[in-house]
């Protein structure tokens, strides 16, 4: 007879619209989900769930709330590579351990950070990575190799962007990678009055001959083992238990090893990596990604493919409609030809195979509508959820098309907070900026509809994101697009069940209720009682995955 | 001496396939590499098809064929370092990337040296692309990288509609060289600009040839740059040019050409002094280069 394991709780807020919350501290007794073989065997009172039979009360979290565990829709395993490199970015930030990395506001404090890494090296050769660094919140200043080659001149010194985009060297990677010299002409690599490089590489044209000198190993894209599980403790620390890898390569042995990592037994999230379609032709890439889908565990889930059409917003690389650029910068551009698109989006609908789409620009999401539309008049496919990743600039007639077409979007509710002021000035000017990431919008035309961090690109934290799409405020602390906000109760769906459902997985996660996975994220304070100024301050306490018990406190 | 590279774009259809293979038929013993981005149904021709492994394709006469993914840098680097090392290396570009971004990458790679940036355009539906809300601007901006442009299926349409075609470019790019390409049949010289001149369809062009070759020889010491500037010159027709000259500085200069992209380098070994140009046949027209430098016709 399988062990049963009820817990109590103060307050369980289910997520399922039959049962949305149960509490009973009103008569003294606490909520309770019992919790069989992993999964749920029911939620409710004690006195209702005592019928299973018998059981251990486990009341560890009897003053603490619990939520179905967050389901992160758009991350990337590499955040967790990352921490092995020095942060550097403008605002503070949860290393995997809990620590707080107080951001950086000048470059010479970037430079001290440096310092006190590379002092901590013992081969003075040895290369030194940064990440997350962003000049645009420094009034755009620009980093150069002389002010890394304070940090040292015998080891190379490589700092990302936060955008992934750009990356500033010191002089001794520049030496080691062959660029310091005068006479280069690239618009890619600009000069400094002596002629030479200063440092600053912008695109990945320029930064993938410099980045294995500065240990940025070429497959960015990818979390090492030790990434992925220090990616993991971020999300117990975050209340995630289901979250996506969007880009993986996932060759062979980069598989073998998701699959070992994820199934040691105290691995504490359910991992869903898409295959980046980069790389194949149409007909392979179905091929691998049903292969793949063979080889799914109960803790990563394989079987899904990611499109990139367009580029950055913030790098004016994303494809825009009509006026396009507010500040006049040329369309972005294409990472797929649009037969190349409709080629993939017909061959996976045939094969019953899920595609998410990176779409920026709003030229980017029409693509993809236009090229959806004739490939599910070829292969019907009722529920297929092909969802728009990003989708930031859409506006409402493309939420409704969407909607129509049986798409999913995941909006980016983190953009708005961290480039959003950006984006007002400089990039798409007022109007678009008001209307980026419109969740309020995308509700009212029926699309489900997720949000995402993107992580690592902004930091993984549902709760924060969650707060972005209630509050719409920039890092200038201006709401910006109010209308667009959405309630507090619509964006715990979001982050809960909205994006299980953008993964197919919304009968296996996302709410809590009978037969669904044991999976919580268990908070200190009940996000629907607080002032929603104060939803991304929640204590995350830890989570439970698959009904075993992860203690932030305890990694 | 440095491993030369030719980047080869242009959009989806535009038959860049097809001109792959033409090339590795006539590569007659010179051992080149050709990298595309994924493989496509059939990158290349079966019958020249040796062996066929995981990420390479072995062709018969020592060329091969590799993919480089999502990481182009990995694999230039890669190739870069073989031993021993590949003749040439043609990147075969994805329909929506930009050539010119791809030459920054080469640019970067201490090994490589840029020989040309030939796009491949399909004759009979280049304009009408150029016009297109989504990838219009793509296809402009592949023309724009282009030292050369090459076009394809010209057997498609009329001589009118080949005249709109020429004076389209002419007036967008009016740098760009141009030439047609039926089936891919273009000469391994013009596309990878190597060629001596030992070969035999330089020094006597075939009676019915497309192509047609001047040889310069300069008896004087002169500025290599300025010349070669001058020669791509759209009004003389060079399409390719190489060989020798004597610079002021009293050095010998390696000039070449591949349509308006000149390059100047200052090589140890030299061959013979002189300059071999190569262009269609008809537009080739040296004389007034003949002429300033007093050169004999």
């Amino acid at each position: 007879m399988p062990t049963t394991t009820i817990f109590a709780a103060k307050k369980i807020l289910t997520m399922n619209p039959s049962r949305p919350v149960t509490s009973h501290v009103a008569s003294h007794e606490a909520s309770h989900v019992a919790v069989r073989e992993g999964r749920i065997l029911g939620v409710g009172t004690l006195r209702e769930l005592e019928n299973w039979g018998e059981y251990t009360l486990d009341d560890r979290f009897a003053d603490k709330i619990l939520m179905p565990g967050f389901v992160e829709g758009h991350a990337h395993t590499m955040e967790g590579s990352l921490w092995s490199k020095t942060y550097c970015g403008w605002f503070d930030r949860m290393d995997p351990d809990g620590k707080i990395w107080p951001g950086l506001k000048s470059i010479d404090a970037v430079v001290a950070r440096l310092r006190e890494a590379s002092a901590k090296l013992a081969d003075p050769q040895a290369p030194l990575a940064g990440w997350q660094l962003d000049p645009i919140y420094m009034n755009n200043e620009r980093v150069t190799r002389h002010d890394l080659d304070r940090v040292s001149t015998t080891r190379p010194i490589g700092v990302l962007h936060a955008s992934g985009h750009i990356m500033n060297v010191n002089s001794k990677a520049l030496e080691l990678a062959g660029l310091l010299k005068p006479g280069l002409n690239s618009p890619a690599i600009p000069l400094g009055e002596d002629g030479l490089p200063t440092g600053e590489l912008k695109g990945p044209e320029v930064m993938t001959p410099v980045g294995p000198f500065v240990d940025f190993e070429r497959s960015l894209l990818d979390a090492d083992e030790d990434g992925l599980r220090r990616f993991a403790k971020l999300c117990v620390r975050t209340g995630t238990t289901t979250i996506t890898d969007l880009a993986a390569r996932l060759e062979p042995e980069g598989v073998e090893m998701m699959l070992r990592v994820t199934g040691e037994p105290d691995y504490p999230a359910r991992v869903v990596p898409l295959k980046f379609f980069m790389g194949h032709t149409p007909e392979e890439l179905i091929k691998i990604v049903a292969d793949l889908k063979t080889r799914s565990t109960d803790r990563l889930r394989l079987g899904r493919i990611k499109i990139v059409a367009d580029g950055s917003i913030q790098g004016f690389s994303a494809r825009m409609r009509w006026p396009g650029y507010h500040n006049g910068a040329p369309n972005g551009l294409w990472y797929i030809a649009p037969e190349h698109l409709s080629e993939i989006y017909h061959r996976a609908l045939e094969a019953g195979i899920q595609v998410h789409t990176h779409t920026n620009g709003d030229q980017a999401t029409q693509l993809a509508l236009e090229k959806l539309a004739p490939a599910l008049m070829a292969h019907p496919q009722p529920d297929h959820r092909f969802t728009l990743q990003h989708c930031q600039l859409a506006d409402r007639a493309q939420f409704m098309q969407a909607a129509k077409l049986g798409m999913c979007v995941n909006l980016f509710a983190n953009h708005h907070y961290y480039w959003g002021d950006e984006h007002y000035r400089l990039t798409v000017g007022p109007e678009r900026a008001l209307r980026m990431n419109a969740c309020r919008t995308a509700l009212e035309s029926g699309v489900p509809m997720a949000i995402h961090s993107d992580a690592p690109v902004t930091p993984l934290g549902p709760l924060f994101t969650a707060w972005c799409a209630v509050t719409r405020q920039t890092a200038s602390g201006r709401i910006q697009g109010q209308e667009e906000r959405i309630s507090v109760g619509e964006a715990l769906y979001a982050i809960t069940m909205g994006a299980a459902y953008t993964l197919h997985l919304d009968g296996e996660v996302g709410s809590i209720e009978v037969g669904k996975q044991a999976d919580f994220a268990v908070l200190e304070e009940d996000p629907t009682a607080c002032d929603p100024q104060e939803l991304k301050d929640i204590p995350v306490w830890g989570t439970v995955q698959g009904g075993r018990v992860f203690a932030a406190s305890e990694l | 001496m440095s491993l030369p590279v030719t980047v080869l774009g242009g959009y989806l259809g535009a038959g860049k396939t097809t001109l792959v293979n033409q090339m590795l038929r006539q590569a007659n013993g010179a051992r080149i590499c050709v990298l595309v981005n994924e493989f496509g149904a059939l990158p290349i021709d079966e019958d020249l098809i040796e062996a066929t492994g995981d990420d390479l394709i072995s062709i018969a006469g020592g060329c091969i064929c590799c993919s480089f993914g999502s990481d182009l840098s990995a694999a230039l680097t890669r190739l870069a370092g073989l031993s021993p090392q590949p003749d040439h290396i043609v990147i075969e570009a994805s329909g929506v990337a930009l050539p010119g971004s791809i030459a920054i990458t080469i640019g970067l790679v201490e090994e490589l040296s840029l020989r040309g940036i030939m796009v491949l355009a399909d004759a009979s539906s280049i304009q009408k692309m150029a016009q297109d809300t989504y990838i219009g601007d793509t296809i402009e901006r592949q023309l724009s990288d282009a030292d050369m442009v090459i076009f394809s299926k010209t057997d498609l349409i009329s001589n009118d509609c080949l005249n709109n075609l020429t004076k389209w470019l002419n007036l967008h790019w009016p740098n760009t060289s141009h030439l047609e390409a039926i089936q891919g049949r273009v000469l391994n010289s013009i596309l990878l600009g190597e060629f001596s001149r030992n070969e035999p369809h330089i020094a006597r062009p075939h009676a019915d040839a497309q192509y047609s070759s001047v040889a310069l020889t300069f008896d004087a010491p002169l500025d290599a740059e300025a010349l070669a500037q001058e020669l791509t010159c759209p009004s003389f027709g060079v399409l390719r040019a190489k060989g020798f000259v004597q610079d002021l500085s009293g050095r010998m200069a390696l000039v070449q050409i591949a349509g308006r992209r000149a390059e100047v380098s200052w090589p140890e070994h030299r061959e013979h002094v002189g300059l071999i140009c190569i262009g269609v046949r008809d537009h080739l027209d040296l004389r007034e280069i003949q002429q300033k430098y007093k050169l004999q016709i």
